[in-house]
């Protein structure tokens, strides 16, 4: 939308990377034309830290620590994609009790940070009061976390093997304890956030994905879901102990900011049913597999695809060994790749300039996963 | 849009009469749960200084640091983490690995200080507040296995097999087991401190987990030229204090260091160049006894350019360690191997000759240095009534008798008296001969000298042990003899030594055996030694005191090996004979 000559100038402005409205560190540079956006191009960069070089120049066991690191809301599917892409590098059996523990840890993961979005959506059109309930929320889940691997953010929990300790005592009453509370507080958000008009005003029609472009582009989770795909990799390629659990992919048509938040809402009902059912089903045993000596464990020679859903869609690692002692070469790929550049400076372009942070929170960019 | 979406989000309000979630820090606090990842704890006492927190560590934020000036003990480096707070990320892998599991964590997460060189600290040294807290990350080493694991079993043969004959118990690594058991090894290097001779142990397993296994052969002659004796019969002090014993089992470092002993037809053609003299010393040096110490001093010697001749009383080298070890511990295979390397480093041997005081005084003018490495000749006596009887033998001369390839008649009962290795290599000799085998014994089993691993196979063996024994005489009867004892109660010492065994009471016991083996214990021999170089050595419990360079004090004079106070097994009497080369060589090299 080329501006008519002589009638208005194009405005040209930066958007980030430090301002609250971009999730984490990443600009968008905006043309607009009063304040419809004309163009947009993302500019990533500000938050490499050479993850993918550092773990080259650690031990297979150094990585773990470091790999959640990559994702802070979430750091949990980073511990698992790199755990199950070193076990099948060495050829290491996980015991079934540990994957159940990890696939709860995964959903509690996937609760916390959906929670956390659920509220910073409202967040993003003003509603500030939307946003703090999400974190607090939230604050319930880690409470959950620091009980069960003695780190709140970063859990450091999974590791190739196995998991690093056993529920600890009580700890599933508790855990039950925590997620009626929550149930019980949805209803709440629900009349503040989705039941309201100012925000079905601001997002239903707003931030559209042509389904034709999950195709096209590639996008994945809920995302491609909020446009009528019923992409999941938990259902598609069930790992961990998905595959003994009873859920439907979830998924709306509406296209927009709205549907993607209902599916968000709908998705923590989800992770709610799913960690009952954990709990209920999960087997006794051991929950983890011994590794050889850490400072002088070699992986056999080989490479290998991880992948899991994350709460933002299909996020993979891709992990090379020589033989050594070290990965040769580990690769990070995040939905955000699409989803925060191609798919980001696609949308952006008619939209309005307050709607920027709205659409960027309803596709839940994250810069990390772009610049590992 | 419904008309009630106007008005639903003002309900938002009734949360303003509700009990806030946030908790009001400082006034209430949040302490970190029980499995919290907080600051560190070390328990300074247990941790050994192995250096495997610091290794682990991927943010370097570990260094192992000097405390209170103690100097490094055996199996125990006095080093202790220091934690740098600016680098650590709490991600608690230092707890998992520490193999003492003397490094654990708090559950205090928040510390102010207005010194920032405070945050970096040597945990239970540096006392901080959460010193005694309760809760915190702990080890968990039965879920993790990551502090200690089981060794690589080793192919043993069973029992019943092992008294059919004298074929050797132990049956060696494959490479494969060689690789799998050499790479638990962390590299700490505390076996070092505990070595008497302080061999290269982590380089040498090292080289063995890489498959250089030639490499391995070539840093065990760098201090020990006898590593496959040693690889099949050394106490391995370095073992008892492998840092990967204390929460799984040590490291095999004797098994490996046979391993790669075997694993050669030849040890002089691995060693190749390295045979050849590495300085142009000079002078000449005598050594008297080709027994480990003996020929340990002459290697090295040899290697640094002196001339050095071996005088020994045998046929052979290889003392008593070679001679008196039972086949099935030390195949005789073994020693030719190991005894061209000796002669290809250009040690001179006089086999046949011993050495009387007008031979000593001989070599003390001809030669530059003498090294007296005798070794012990005599078996103790018991003084007790019958102890001359026929029947009744002593242990040690039975052992280097050939007791695997001559016909010995022992006779369907044997009694050995005595705890240590010759008494369990007798015990177990007999009953390979076929006969029915007793081992008394003063003290109790835990107390005896003899290897832990030689009592358990004697018992697996079918031995019948007496501890708590004590011998009253032995009388001949018409069959054989009859040992008679009385039992013994443990009494504590008042001086703190070990419990003595003490006569229960005056009642007697008797046991009918057909032959009696003592083996209380071996005594040197100093009648070597002239009148005027005898009279001058300062001797304890007749043997020869040295200082720390193996010097005995008289001009030119040197000693090692079990004449001289010490541990008296062959890797003490190899780390004798290293010291003595290196005095010798300094000594003679500074006059010439």
């Amino acid at each position: 939308m080329i501006p008519e000559a002589g009638r208005t100038k194009t405005t040209h402005l930066f958007f980030g990377p430090q301002h609250p409205g971009v999730t984490g560190n990443m600009s968008v540079e905006m043309w607009f034309d009063g304040d419809e956006i004309t163009k947009a191009v993302t500019h990533v960069g500000y938050l490499h830290r050479g993850f993918e070089k550092l773990m080259e120049r650690r031990l297979w066991i150094q990585n773990f620590p470091l790999v959640c690191r990559i994702c802070v809301p979430e750091p949990d599917i980073n511990e698992e994609c790199y755990a199950m892409a070193v076990e099948t590098l060495a050829g290491i059996t996980v015991p079934e009790r540990a994957k159940w523990i990890r696939t709860m840890v995964l959903e509690l993961a996937r609760l916390g940070t959906n929670l956390m979005v659920f509220g910073g959506q409202g967040g993003t059109i003003g509603m500030g009061t939307a946003a703090m309930w999400g974190i607090t929320l939230r604050d319930f889940v880690l409470d959950l976390f620091e009980e069960l691997t003695g780190g709140r953010v970063y859990h450091m929990y999974i590791i190739p093997g196995g998991v690093r300790r056993d529920l600890p005592e009580g700890f599933g009453r508790r855990m039950i304890s925590t997620l009626d509370s929550i149930a019980e507080r949805l209803p709440e958000m629900d009349r503040l956030i989705l039941n309201n008009a100012v925000f079905k005003d601001r997002t239903i029609g707003v931030g559209m994905v042509d389904p034709a472009w999950v195709d096209e582009l590639g996008l994945v989770g809920p995302v491609a879901r909020g446009s009528g795909s019923g992409r999941d990799v938990r259902k598609d390629d069930p790992y961990e102990a998905y595959a003994h659990l009873d859920f439907q992919v979830i998924y709306e048509t509406g296209n927009d900011i709205y549907s993607r938040t209902v599916m968000r809402r709908r998705e923590i009902d989800l992770s709610i049913s799913l960690l009952r059912q954990i709990l209920e089903n999960m087997p006794e045993g051991p929950v983890s597999t011994r590794l050889p000596n850490l400072t002088q464990w070699k992986v056999p020679p080989g490479e290998v695809y991880a992948r899991l859903e994350s709460s933002r869609g299909e996020y993979g690692y891709y992990v090379v060994s020589d033989g050594g002692t070290r990965p040769r070469r580990v690769h990070v790929r995040g939905p955000s790749y699409v989803h925060a550049t191609a798919l980001l400076e696609r949308m952006l372009v008619g939209a309005n300039i307050a709607d920027v942070s709205n659409i960027m929170v309803s596709l839940t960019t994250c810069p990390p996963e772009i610049e590992r | 849009m419904r008309f009630t979406d106007i008005f639903s989000p003002f309900l938002a309000w009734t949360r303003a009469s509700k009990k806030a979630d946030t908790i009001p820090y400082p006034y209430k606090d949040n302490p970190g749960s029980d499995r919290y990842r907080g600051f560190h704890k070390n328990d300074i006492e247990k941790c050994i200084g192995c250096g495997r927190c610091h290794d682990i560590c991927q943010n370097e934020a570990i260094d192992m640091v000097k405390v209170a000036d103690a100097d490094p003990e055996k199996g125990d480096s006095k080093l202790r983490p220091m934690v740098d707070y600016g680098r650590c990320c709490w991600c608690a892998l230092c707890i998992d690995v520490c193999s003492t599991g003397s490094l654990s964590m708090s559950n205090t997460y928040s510390w102010s200080t207005f010194n920032a060189d405070t945050c970096k600290y040597v945990p239970g040294v540096d006392s901080r507040t959460w010193d005694d807290s309760e809760k915190g990350y702990r080890q968990d080493n039965e879920i993790l296995g990551w502090a200690g694991s089981p060794r690589v079993p080793m192919t043993v043969l069973t029992p019943e097999e092992r008294i059919k004959g004298f074929e050797e118990v132990v049956k060696g690594y494959s490479m494969a087991e060689a690789v799998v058991e050499a790479s638990r090894c962390i590299r700490c290097g505390l076996c070092v401190t505990a070595c008497p001779t302080h061999m290269h142990i982590p380089e040498y397993i090292a080289a063995i987990t890489s498959g250089d296994i030639e490499e391995a052969v070539k840093l065990f002659y760098d201090n020990n030229p006898l590593p496959e004796m040693c690889g099949k019969v050394c106490t391995r002090q370095c073992e008892t204090v492998c840092a990967m014993g204390y929460q799984g089992e040590a490291i095999a470092i004797r098994w490996l260091k046979r391993f790669a002993c075997e694993n050669f037809e030849s040890l002089s053609e691995v060693l190749g160049t390295d045979l050849e003299p590495v300085a142009s010393g000079k002078g000449t040096v005598a050594v008297i006894g080709a027994g480990p110490a003996g020929l340990s001093a002459s290697y090295y010697l040899a290697r640094m350019g002196c001339d050095v001749h071996v005088f020994e009383a045998d046929d052979e080298g290889g003392g008593v360690a070679q001679h008196a070890i039972p086949e099935y511990r030390l195949p005789a295979s073994g020693y030719a191997k190991q005894m061209e390397v000796f002669e290809k480093a250009g040690v001179n041997f006089h086999y046949g000759k011993p050495v009387t005081p007008g031979k000593f005084r001989k070599l003390m003018k001809k030669y530059d240095a003498v090294f007296a490495a005798p070794g012990l000749q005599r078996s103790s006596d018991l003084r007790m009534e019958g102890a001359d009887l026929p029947g009744v033998l002593h242990a040690l001369y039975f052992l280097k008798d050939d007791p695997d390839k001559k016909n010995h008649d022992l006779g369907d009962t044997v009694l050995v008296i005595g705890g240590g290795n010759v008494a369990m290599d007798t015990a177990r000799t007999s009953r390979r001969l076929g006969c029915r085998v007793i081992v008394s014994y003063r003290r109790r089993i835990e107390d005896m000298p003899a290897d832990d691993e030689e009592i358990n196979e004697a018992m697996e063996e079918g031995i019948d042990f007496r501890p708590q024994t004590i011998p009253a005489r032995i009388e001949k009867t018409s069959t054989g003899l009859r040992y008679v004892y009385f039992k013994a109660v443990m009494v504590e010492d008042p001086d703190g030594g070990r419990p003595k065994p003490v006569k229960e009471s005056d009642e007697e016991y008797h046991l009918d055996v057909n032959t009696i083996f003592l083996a209380i214990g071996q005594a040197p021999s100093l009648d070597f030694l002239p009148l005027e170089v005898a009279s001058t050595l300062k001797t304890r419990w007749g043997l020869i005191e040295v200082d720390e360079n193996q010097f005995t004090g008289v001009e030119n004079i040197y000693a090692g090996g079990d004449v001289t106070p010490g541990a008296g097994d062959v890797v003490t009497a190899v780390a004798d004979g290293v010291r003595a080369a290196k005095a010798i060589f300094r000594k003679v090299n500074r006059n010439g």
